[in-house]
């Protein structure tokens, strides 16, 4: 099946076991409107009712974006939005980050899509549609032309990654890994290398997006280990992780990051210079995550059949090899989409940052507030508006990724 | 042969270093030492740390002066700090409990308008939920009370609703009982009422099970509590009288006022999660087998029929773990009133610490308590699920 029909029909049911959809038929017009909009009394008092709704809702949202909204706010501060408090001269560091990216993820879609039947272009252009449609937007609000230069050079480089790509051997593939780790470290060298930048400078989309990876990256292990620590036959080791897991899970977000950046110095040995803002509100972020990822792992632990182990066993594997070679893959594997679902919710997470005057996306939305030009402007909408539709660009796209995956690893199908 | 096998046994022993028995108490106490030692050595740091910095590492503080005020209570400055954070938890229930009904309702609402056979209430229900699906929540809540709340017309203008309801900027004003001296009594009766009402609809329900007569447990039930509150109402002399909101100059008289903090973060808190409620009702409905819904109509039920005594009754069995984890998300995700100034136990505890008291030591009551809200609304879950699971197969 492939995985265009899933972007067009949202109403489309979830993959069920047996219900295999039939091809949709195709109806003219006029029977078309019958049969989906006034097949019944009911429906077509339900089709007028909502039809006006709709459309007040339409009207409403166009002219906001189009006649009565005062955009200024958003084009003196897409920086802002963009970066926070980066230095504004060294602002060719994001771009370099961003062509290796660029250039990474070419090559690495070149390479991937040899093992994957081809896939038209139209599908592509509708997977990557809201995507583009954050792009033209956040072009269209900035006031002069070199961003979107540069963006039509990091598709450049993108190409040119891709045409490198298809021409690397086949067992390039297996330094793929590799090359995501190279980008992502170099990356960061883009950034604080050679006199650049530390975290605590970075703001906007680019501080969401760091500590929304680093996040998840970094509470993987933990997350792993808790789990595997839960599902332990020590009943010592189980009852520490159950006790960490539910304490972590029953509490806010919010209080884990304002003791984080309030009383985590507490803890600390005397002497020790406390790490700064952003790094303790990121070992909080941590902490949190890994206890949520301990659940889902532990959810794919529980779904390796109980022969795999036993099976491991009959060969002589010890415990360790048992777990490590058998039982995390295939319990990984299944979890995938539930992981992606996991970074969706902590890339929403990162918004509480704010609360301790980080300058993420959201703290920039309410700090251009308080600007001379801005202040009792009543610009509180327009600036929630876009800090929303960035929000919702990034993980729209994830949660499609993620359907797009779900389908195709065939979990519940199995 | 029967005698050689001991001391076979015997002899294979492994030494102590290597027997498996001895190796797991080993690792777990090594483990749980490890563990402990690093807890101590944080609290040593801890107290140390405090003892520097001249903190108190008690908890007496709870009894000193909060000197904290608290919009929309009766709260006084004087009184302590324990009686602030319990005003908090107080607004915190508020909105966690009233946020659960509307979200439930409303998410049920839109979990089956996602799967109705018109094509534009299913896409318009798709449309609300992928859009507030993926904004964060705090982005939701700062929304409705800056950019809906806060411009909404001052009550001079306010909005209202066929007399009931009164909306402006100082908040939404609802119809409430004023109550008389004899409210508690009242509310007893209430209490008692429907504790009868409850005892009545069981007793339908066992005679059904034994005679096979309908039961009407419903009717009963309702008839029973209307009639018993109705007479203790009459007994006490209508304790508590009803009032209307009139928005009247710039003031609201009558019915109770929810300020703007309140207003705004409920219906941002039930809007959000209404979101998420709605795809697990769309899920539990699509995961009942479809031979259910076939099997109903070869026994030529009808839809309503189909659908109340077949298919829900399977999807809620689904339901009730994701919707358990919907309702503790909806309370945790009330101590974001810190964004907009409501006064919920988190912004309470905030402005406790604000004032000089120690903040590990509020930080860990805050813990502690939604905690334990959270056991409490598992607790609850764990109920449901094992009375849906049990009562109905």
């Amino acid at each position: 099946m492939t995985a265009g029909p899933i972007q067009t029909r949202t109403e489309e049911p979830l993959p069920l076991p047996e219900a295999e959809t039939p091809p949709e038929r195709r109806l003219p017009p006029g029977m078309w409107v019958r049969e989906n909009l006034f097949n019944s009394p009911l429906n077509t008092v339900l089709t007028i009712v909502f039809g006006l709704l709709i459309a007040w809702v339409v009207f409403r949202a166009t002219r906001f974006v189009f006649v009565t909204g005062r955009w200024q706010v958003i084009e003196q501060n897409l920086t802002n939005f963009m970066v926070g408090r980066f230095p504004r001269d060294e602002l060719y560091r994001p771009w370099i980050a961003i062509y290796l990216a660029a250039g990474a993820a070419g090559v690495g879609t070149a390479l991937y899509a040899r093992t994957r039947p081809p896939v038209p272009w139209t599908v592509t252009l509708r997977r990557a549609s809201p995507a583009l449609l954050g792009l033209v937007v956040i072009l269209s609000l900035s006031r002069t032309w070199l961003p979107a230069a540069l963006t039509v050079g990091g598709f450049a480089v993108g190409a040119a990654g891709r045409l490198l790509g298809n021409r690397l051997p086949e067992r390039a593939r297996r330094l793929l890994p590799l090359v995501g780790l190279a980008t992502v470290l170099l990356a960061y060298v883009a950034f604080t290398g050679f006199g650049g930048v530390g975290w605590d400078n970075w703001g906007g989309l680019l501080l969401t997006l760091f500590v929304a990876v680093a996040g998840i990256v970094l509470s993987f292990p933990f997350g792993v280990l808790l789990a595997l620590g839960r599902r332990s036959s020590f009943p010592a080791v189980r009852v520490i992780c159950v006790g960490y897991i539910e304490l972590i899970r029953g509490v806010p977000l919010i209080t884990l990051i304002f003791i984080g950046a309030l009383v985590l110095g507490f803890f600390l040995p005397p002497g020790m210079t406390r790490p700064g803002l952003t790094m303790r509100a990121l070992v909080a972020i941590i902490l949190f995550a890994a206890a949520y990822i301990a659940e889902i792992v532990r959810g794919g632990l529980q779904s390796v059949p109980k022969g795999q182990t036993e099976a491991a066993k009959a060969i002589g594997l010890s415990p360790v090899k048992t777990t490590m070679r058998i039982v995390l893959p295939q319990a990984l594997r299944n979890v995938i989409p539930a992981l992606v679902g996991q970074f969706i919710s902590l890339f929403k997470d990162t918004s509480l940052l704010g609360a301790i005057s980080l300058l993420e996306i959201l703290g920039v939305s309410q700090a251009v507030l308080a600007q001379q030009e801005f202040l009792g402007q009543r610009v509180q909408a327009e600036a929630l508006v876009f800090a929303s539709f960035l929000y919702w660009v990034a993980c729209y796209s994830m949660s499609r990724a993620s359907q797009r995956l779900e389908q195709r690893l065939g979990v519940g199908e199995r | 042969m029967g005698s050689e096998a001991p001391t076979l046994r015997t002899q294979t022993r492994p030494p102590l270093w290597r027997d498996v028995r001895v190796l797991r108490v080993v690792f777990q106490v090594a483990f749980v030492v490890a563990v402990l030692a690093f807890l101590y050595y944080l609290y040593g740091n801890f107290r140390t740390n405090a003892r520097a910095s001249g903190l108190s590492t008690s908890f007496t503080f709870l009894d000193r002066t909060a000197g904290v005020n608290i919009r929309d209570t009766d709260f006084r400055r004087t009184q302590p700090v324990r009686d602030a954070l319990i005003v908090g938890l107080i607004n915190t229930l508020r909105v966690a409990t009233v946020g659960i009904a509307l979200a439930t309702i409303l998410g049920i609402l839109i979990g089956v308008a996602r799967l109705s056979t018109n094509w534009l209430v299913r896409k318009a229900a798709a449309v609300y939920v992928e859009t507030l699906r993926n904004i964060p929540v705090v982005v939701v809540i700062i929304f409705f009370y800056t950019a809906v709340v806060l411009k909404l017309p001052s009550v001079q203008e306010a909005f209202t609703w066929f007399g009931l309801v009164v909306f402006s900027n100082r908040g939404l004003n609802v119809p409430w009982g004023e109550g008389g001296a004899l409210v508690r009594p009242f509310l007893a009766v209430c209490a008692g009422a429907f504790v009868v009402a409850l005892l009545v609809a069981r007793w339908r329900t066992k005679r059904f099970d034994e005679t096979g007569q309908p039961h009407r447990r419903v009717l009963y039930g309702t008839g029973v509590l209307l009639v018993l509150v109705a007479i203790g109402y009459l007994l006490l002399g209508s304790p508590v009288t009803l009032t209307l909101p009139t928005a009247d100059g710039r003031l609201v008289e009558g019915g109770i006022e929810l300020g703007p903090e309140y207003a705004a973060l409920l219906i941002a808190l039930a809007l959000y999660t209404t979101s998420h409620i709605a795809e697990i009702v769309r899920g539990s409905i699509l995961a009942v087998p479809k031979g259910q819904s076939e099997a109903a109509n070869a026994i030529a039920l009808t839809a309503f029929q189909r659908l109340r005594f077949v298919v829900l009754p399977q999807a809620f069995r689904i339901m009730v773990p994701p919707l358990a984890n919907q309702y503790l998300n909806i309370t945790k995700n009330s101590s974001l009133a810190l964004f907009i100034g409501f006064s919920d136990l988190f912004l309470i505890a905030q402005n406790v610490i604000a004032n000089g008291n120690p903040a590990p030591q509020v930080y860990l009551i805050v813990m502690a308590t939604y905690l334990s809200l959270s056991l409490v609304i598992s607790l609850f879950a764990n109920i449901a699920n094992r009375r849906l699971t049990l009562g109905t197969r």
